[in-house]
């Protein structure tokens, strides 16, 4: 068959939403954020949202989202992606509004923001992205970063007594009472990628319901700062990150 | 006639705020401005006029919820005194460098550290040297009564939005704290979403498909682009000294001296000034109303036919550094001042200014 | 017309709300007009100071070292501020709780019981109000009439009922105060 034949429209199984750019992603092969970009994408484009939403993105290595997602977005100082969330959603109730953060903005020099527009009940939707470790600096120790893990600033493994331990913030912020939908997930195999986008579309529809925030986690890999090749790296996770840091709803009201 | 309303500063900056069309106030208690806040609370605006108001968790907080609103090239502001302005000083600058509008009162108290609550004006510096890091200054409006805090509510958004920058009043507790009448202008509503698409197509009011995205932010990795982005800044600095500079004169048209105070400082020398003269000193008083812009043209006017000037300040000596660089060694420059939150009284000054012009 | 005066007491004594009604009765009579607090961490019962300024012209430093007419109402304030009234001038005290007497010599000195005097009215509260009126009494700078639109300008609605108290106890203050 011709290659032409082939790219015929009615052969078409799949096709990339054109919410995602064409500019080349920076992240490292086999890293998780393109593929949350790309649900956050599908998400924003099925539900014909685009105009409405306004993103807010982080420090660290997704300060670039806004390279990639078509939408309008806002680039926070680190850690503060909450608090200009909150006075955007509350000056735009009309809009879809949301932070897309890593483990380091938002469980620590962030913690302040996310429990307070958590605790607020903030009508926004929440995407942490927790692989244990700081990417864009050059994999350093995260609040994520689990007991005995190696990284550029415990590289004799993190020690409880030096370091302090794995914060599961998570579980604290499914105790905020302005919460209403608090999940865990995944996206290292098709089926939790369904599941992942299913929860972030939750997400998005309940910060029009005002029914408080919507937090959704995904534990990833960062196969360069944990020093794993792409397959190893999912690996490494399902054994040592998921244990840890158990999939599923938390929280869901 | 519009009427006229016993107020403190305070109370005027959060009336000026509603009735001026501010959509947000984001902001955290600290003495000695909390007013401000609690006055605004009391109005309840988003019952009229649609304002948010909202008590955030910190200073830091409140400068982001700023920075997130005026992303939306919504009128924001917050209002804070000296530690919490440090603490916004990284918000301020992220605000400075992505080039948004929006106001920062801060109602400046004693420092350093948590100093005292009584009046200071030892953020001088901080306010119009930028503050936080980088190359950036901040618009910087120094009133000195309740309606001038009043007044400035308004100008200040102006200006904000004419340059694309933060604005700052920089009052003092006794200006914040201080009860005069005040003479409330005419309503200005809110604009509309729809007109701040027209105005602001620089705005994240949401990504049609006829445009193409718009992206806030202040970081930019090309060294090229960055220094651009650098020179533009100061480019708009340079406009601001040109068109923006504003200032008061007392008696300066035969004036051999010159005293020269801003805020509540200037209130108290304008006294010292009427003293003076009665004794048969010529001396006359500047006020500068911007800090920055800086009236640097008007002292250099005045130069030829002054003996003395004097600074006088609730500092060790900030502004007077601004002075000596206008004079240029042309005129000695003294200074006076108080700290700790004391406030000399007229005839404390004017004994030093005496002293001043007698060396 | 340029009237500088000190109201000092502690807090609780009503000094900032009557400097307050002073102030408005002077807007009400068309005079510039500044108030001036201490502020402090101190709530109640800790020492509070006002200064008020009724000018017929623009008011320029609303701090003072020395005042037209010092209103005292503690000891603390009187050991603070006898010595800043300017000659000629005017001091009224409360002689509850003054252990020394005032001195001066080139002052006119005043004393009203105002604690007594709003008691027998029913109303301690009116104790600010009966101070006001000894003030008035002496340097009547406002009018009645205007004292009253004052009052309803810096009294909430719902405690408007309450004027026609005010009045009296500030025509009892302007009838009791006596001279020392």
């Amino acid at each position: 068959m011709d290659i032409k034949d082939i790219i015929k429209p009615e052969n078409r199984v799949y096709g990339k939403t054109p919410l995602l750019t064409d500019n080349v992603m920076h992240y490292c092969p086999g890293c998780s954020h393109g593929t949350v970009h790309k649900l956050i994408a599908e998400v924003i484009d099925e539900m014909g949202i685009q105009e409405q939403t306004i993103g807010v993105s982080p420090v660290g290595c997704s300060v670039f989202a806004y390279n990639y997602l078509d939408i309008d977005w806002q680039q926070a100082a680190h850690g503060r992606a909450p608090a200009l969330a909150t006075a955007t959603k509350r000056l735009h109730p009309e809009k879809y509004v949301f932070t897309y953060q890593g483990d380091g903005d938002l469980a620590s020099i962030g913690t302040a923001e996310i429990m307070h527009a958590c605790n607020r009940g903030e009508n926004i939707v929440v995407i942490f992205i927790n692989n244990a470790i700081y990417g864009m600096t050059g994999g350093q120790m995260a609040p994520t970063t689990l007991i005995g893990m190696k990284t550029a600033t415990t590289p004799y493994g993190r020690d409880p007594k030096l370091h302090g331990n794995p914060l599961k913030i998570t579980e604290l912020i499914a105790q905020l009472d302005g919460t209403c939908f608090v999940t865990r997930q995944s996206v290292h195999n098709p089926g939790n990628v369904r599941k992942a986008k299913k929860a972030i579309r939750k997400a998005f529809e309940n910060s029009m319901m005002d029914k408080g925030t919507s937090f959704v986690e995904i534990v990833g890999t960062c196969n360069s700062g944990w020093k794993l090749s792409p397959v190893q790296s999912n690996e490494w996770m399902v054994e040592n990150m998921f244990p840890k840091y158990p999939l599923g709803d938390i929280k869901d009201i | 006639m519009a009427e006229k309303i016993l107020m403190k500063g305070n109370e005027a900056i959060a009336h000026a705020a509603i009735r001026c069309g501010c959509d947000g106030y984001f902001g955290y208690p600290i003495t000695p401005q909390s007013e401000v806040m609690e006055t605004l609370m009391e109005e309840k605006p988003w019952e009229t006029t649609g304002m948010v108001v909202l008590q955030a968790e910190s200073e830091t907080s409140s400068i982001n919820m700023l920075y997130g609103g005026a992303c939306c090239a919504k009128k924001v502001m917050t209002s804070s005194s000296s530690p919490g302005i440090s603490l916004m000083c990284e918000g301020i600058s992220y605000l400075a460098g992505a080039e948004l509008p929006c106001l920062v009162v801060n109602v400046v108290r004693g420092g350093p550290g948590l100093g005292t609550i009584q009046p200071g004006q030892g953020d001088y510096f901080q306010a119009v040297k930028g503050g936080g890091h980088g190359d950036y200054k901040t618009i910087v409006l120094a009133p000195s009564s309740a309606q001038e805090m009043y007044d400035f509510v308004d100008l200040s958004f102006e200006l904000a939005f004419k340059y694309r920058t933060p604005a700052m009043i920089l009052a003092d507790g006794i200006v914040g704290q201080m009860m005069e009448t005040v003479e409330l202008r005419p309503i200005k509503p809110r604009i509309s979403n729809e007109e701040i698409i027209a105005k602001y197509p620089w705005a994240t009011t949401g990504k049609p498909q006829n445009r193409k995205q718009n992206v806030i932010t202040s970081l930019a990795m090309d060294a090229a682009v960055h220094e651009k982005l650098n020179q533009n800044l100061q480019e708009k600095y340079k406009i601001m000294e040109r068109d923006e500079v504003r200032f008061e004169t007392v008696n300066c048209e035969d004036a051999e001296h010159l005293i020269i105070a801003y805020g509540c400082m200037a209130r108290i020398c304008e006294s010292t000034v009427e003293q003076a003269r009665k004794e048969g000193i010529k001396v006359g008083l500047l006020r500068p109303i911007t800090l920055f812009p800086f009236p640097t043209n008007e002292i250099k006017r005045l130069v030829p036919q002054l003996k003395t000037i004097m600074s006088v300040e609730l500092s060790a000596g900030q502004m007077v550094e601004d002075i000596r660089l206008a004079v240029n060694g042309k005129v000695p420059v003294n200074f006076f001042g108080r700290l700790g939150g004391i406030v000399p009284s007229p005839e404390e000054v004017l004994d030093a200014f005496k002293q001043s012009i007698s060396k | 017309m340029k009237e500088e005066i000190i109201i000092a007491g502690f807090g609780g004594q009503g000094v900032l709300s009557m400097g307050k009604i002073l102030a408005y009765s002077g807007i009400m009579q068309g005079q510039q007009v500044t108030w001036m607090p201490s502020y402090g961490p101190e709530m109640r019962g800790g020492t509070a100071n006002v200064t008020v300024i009724l000018s017929d012209s623009k008011i320029s430093s609303p701090l003072l070292s020395r005042f037209d007419t010092a209103i005292i109402l503690n000891q603390q304030s009187m050991d603070k501020f006898e010595n800043s009234i300017k000659p000629g001038g005017l001091m009224i005290y409360d002689p509850n709780g003054i252990t020394r007497k005032p001195v001066r010599k080139d002052i006119k000195i005043y004393s009203i019981d105002a604690v007594e005097l709003s008691n027998e009215l029913g109303n301690s509260k009116a104790y600010n109000m009966v101070v006001l009126g000894a003030f008035l009494s002496k340097k009547p700078i406002v009018s009645m009439e205007n004292v009253i639109k004052g009052l309803k300008k810096s009294i909430p609605e719902r405690h408007h009922h309450l004027i026609p108290m005010n009045e009296q106890a500030i025509k009892v203050g302007m009838e009791k105060i006596e001279e020392k």
